[in-house]
């Protein structure tokens, strides 16, 4: 990674960098105001009950919308009000991994996971073939280079989706909704796996999720979103986020139970 | 030991000025059921008492009746009692009995006719606003090919070539050679007249290569390949596909839409001078029969006399502007599409009423254009 040039704040310890963000769904303005920041190499979820802007924070992060305001940094190189050239030299520096893989249907798995070395390397086609392998066998689908996404079940499809994340080796790796339609020994590999790879790269992990096993399991901080508030209402590490937080929401998201006294009488999910 | 369902029964009898309801039996939705009208039998009781004597099972059939008593007490201000009912009714009917809740803001009503002009002009603004953003984003993507930047690839074109050149000469085929056939037969009825038979050959010829066959080409195209390329696109939209390109650094544009109008603008050339032949044929086919039975030889001769280069090249040059049209529209319509199942099927037809469109409409202004320059 390029040390940031002079015109840039100096390079901070962190990953991301969010300040100031306001997310728009359509005309509705879905977050606002909302700031955090990402360790390198830690975990990070970002939980929320449904309609919480949790999936359109993650678009807007990831660049896919543009917030109207607010900035995002990776590893202090401001990505919201970078030119082409900066945005493309950073967007290589993270890997999304869809909800459902969003591998390209015609292509193979072993195409899929290529496409990124075959575009942003001068590898030979050699070369590319072994680094596939590679990737497959950390995610744990060797022998499925030749399948098309049809053919292999939902968990592999997010496999082979994670395979493709990771072919550039990038800093950080972004999950939206991992555990979605997976049954629970399949969702504890696949949060495994996430371990594991932050263990053995050092990759900095986000997660979008509302699975209380995963964030129980591998998250070492989380942010919670709330829908009516537009914003963050809680922050740190869900084991002791509980006792530290007085806010019911929280306590309610957490614990999955409906406190009696005083329930939110919220419009229905 | 299974039990026989037993009717819904109802027996109401009128003690001084209570009517007492007895019901009983097997209450389903599914069968007929009887009505609280029934019981009054056109009494009006200052009271009435509804107990259950004999009830197997119920569902929300019973909790209905029970409702239009309710409804009939309250109208008359009569008194209603309930008597014996298992909870679960009592529960379905205060359901039933409860107003809607908050507004949906869904107004019903008749729309008037000044909202519907409205939305369709707002929405043909934003068609327009989408047409000219695609047809930029293009543009930079042909200079980016150009310069040797873009990512496209070859593989996808000549893919894409085969598909819709290569595979579509069956249909193209059949297609062109029945409108020469149609045009020469009704051409024929009009020529023998003046005994010009032989001229047959100049009208269908110059019809073919200067109309009919690059349009029925683009028009074969247009359902095949356009609505083909709105399917693809589309559901590579809901599948987040286009999204995974984007985090990529990758255009959509570039990689998808340019190796697909790439490969129109090359085949549909092509396929217009087959079209050309296959539609001359079709005439040759009709005036070699009985009554006309002109020898293909002397057809062609014919032919040749009126149809000449420059025909043939305004042709193609209409052809190969239809491929773009047919290219820039099912693209434009895949990447517009909805997210849902009955989205990618509409966005295949929006792309071959599109495309048939520009091709109309682009063949109305090549018609004034060449005839200005003299071609």
């Amino acid at each position: 990674m390029s040390a940031p040039g002079k015109t840039n704040p100096p390079a901070s310890g962190f990953a991301i960098e969010v300040e100031g963000i306001e997310c728009r769904y359509g005309d509705r303005v879905v977050l606002e105001g909302v700031s955090f920041a990402v360790k390198r190499g830690e975990i990070f979820f970002i939980i929320g009950g449904s309609g919480c802007g949790k999936s359109t924070l993650l678009r807007n992060i990831v660049g896919l919308n543009q917030p109207p305001k607010g900035a995002v940094r990776y590893f202090g190189r401001d990505f919201t009000h970078a030119g082409t050239a900066e945005r493309k030299a950073l967007l290589r520096t993270f890997g999304v991994l869809y909800q459902s893989g969003a591998l390209w249907s015609s292509m193979t798995v072993r195409e899929n996971v290529a496409l990124p070395l075959e575009l942003y390397t001068g590898l030979s086609r050699r070369e590319r073939d072994e680094l596939v392998g590679l990737k497959l066998a950390q995610v744990g689908l060797s022998g499925y280079e030749d399948y098309y996404p049809a053919e292999i079940s939902g968990g592999m499809k997010k496999r082979a989706g994670l395979a493709r994340a990771l072919a550039l080796d990038p800093a950080v790796v972004f999950f939206d909704e991992p555990s979605a339609g997976l049954d629970p020994i399949t969702s504890l590999k696949l949060d495994d796996l996430i371990r594991q790879v932050r263990d053995t790269l050092g990759t900095t992990i986000v997660v979008v999720s509302h699975e209380l096993a995963s964030i129980f399991g591998i998250a070492d901080r989380v942010i919670m979103l709330d829908r009516d508030v537009r914003g963050i209402i809680a922050e740190g590490d869900p084991r002791t986020l509980e006792q530290k937080t007085g806010d019911v929401r929280v306590r309610e998201f957490l614990n999955r139970r409906l406190e009696p006294v005083g329930q939110e009488k919220g419009a229905p999910a | 030991m299974s039990q026989t369902a037993s009717q819904a029964r109802v027996e109401a009898t009128l003690e001084g000025d209570l009517l007492q309801v007895r019901v009983g039996g097997d209450w389903q939705i599914m069968e007929d059921r009887p009505l609280w009208s029934e019981a009054l039998g056109g009494g009006q009781p200052v009271r009435a008492r509804i107990v259950a004597d004999g009830l197997g099972a119920w569902d929300s059939s019973l909790a209905m009746y029970i409702q239009e008593a309710r409804v009939w007490a309250s109208a008359h201000g009569s008194e209603l009692a309930i008597d014996g009912m298992p909870d679960g009714v009592l529960k379905l009917v205060d359901l039933l009995a409860q107003k809607p809740g908050r507004p949906t803001g869904r107004a019903a009503g008749l729309p008037d006719p000044f909202t519907p002009v409205g939305l369709a002009t707002v929405t043909l603004w934003r068609e327009i606003k989408d047409i000219a953003q695609l047809v930029g984003e293009s543009a930079y993507s042909m200079g980016r090919f150009f310069r040797g930047q873009a990512q496209f690839r070859w593989r996808d074109c000549l893919s894409e070539m085969q598909q819709c050149g290569a595979m579509g000469l069956p249909i193209v085929g059949l297609i062109s050679f029945l409108v020469g056939v149609t045009m020469a037969y009704t051409g024929s009825l009009v020529v023998r007249q003046y005994g010009g038979d032989i001229w047959l050959a100049d009208m269908v010829g110059l019809a073919v290569v200067r109309e009919m066959g690059p349009m029925m080409a683009a028009v074969v195209l247009a359902g095949r390949t356009g609505a083909a390329f709105a399917a693809t696109l589309g559901n590579m939209k809901a599948n987040e596909e286009i999204d995974a390109l984007q985090t990529l650094g990758v255009s959509p544009v570039d990689f998808l839409v340019m190796p697909r109008m790439t490969a129109l603008f090359f085949m549909m050339p092509l396929l217009a001078l087959y079209s050309d032949c296959m539609g001359m044929l079709g005439g040759m086919a009709i005036a070699a029969a009985p009554p006309m039975n002109i020898p293909p030889s002397l057809y062609w001769a014919e032919t040749k006399t009126i149809v000449d280069l420059s025909d043939i090249n305004t042709g193609l040059l209409k052809a190969a502007t239809f491929g773009l049209l047919i290219g820039l529209a099912g693209c434009l319509r895949g990447l517009q599409a909805d997210r849902s199942a009955a989205g990618v099927g509409e966005a295949a037809t929006r792309a071959v009423v599109t495309s048939i469109l520009l091709i109309v409409i682009t063949d109305a202004v090549y018609a004034v254009i060449f005839n200005v320059l003299g071609w």
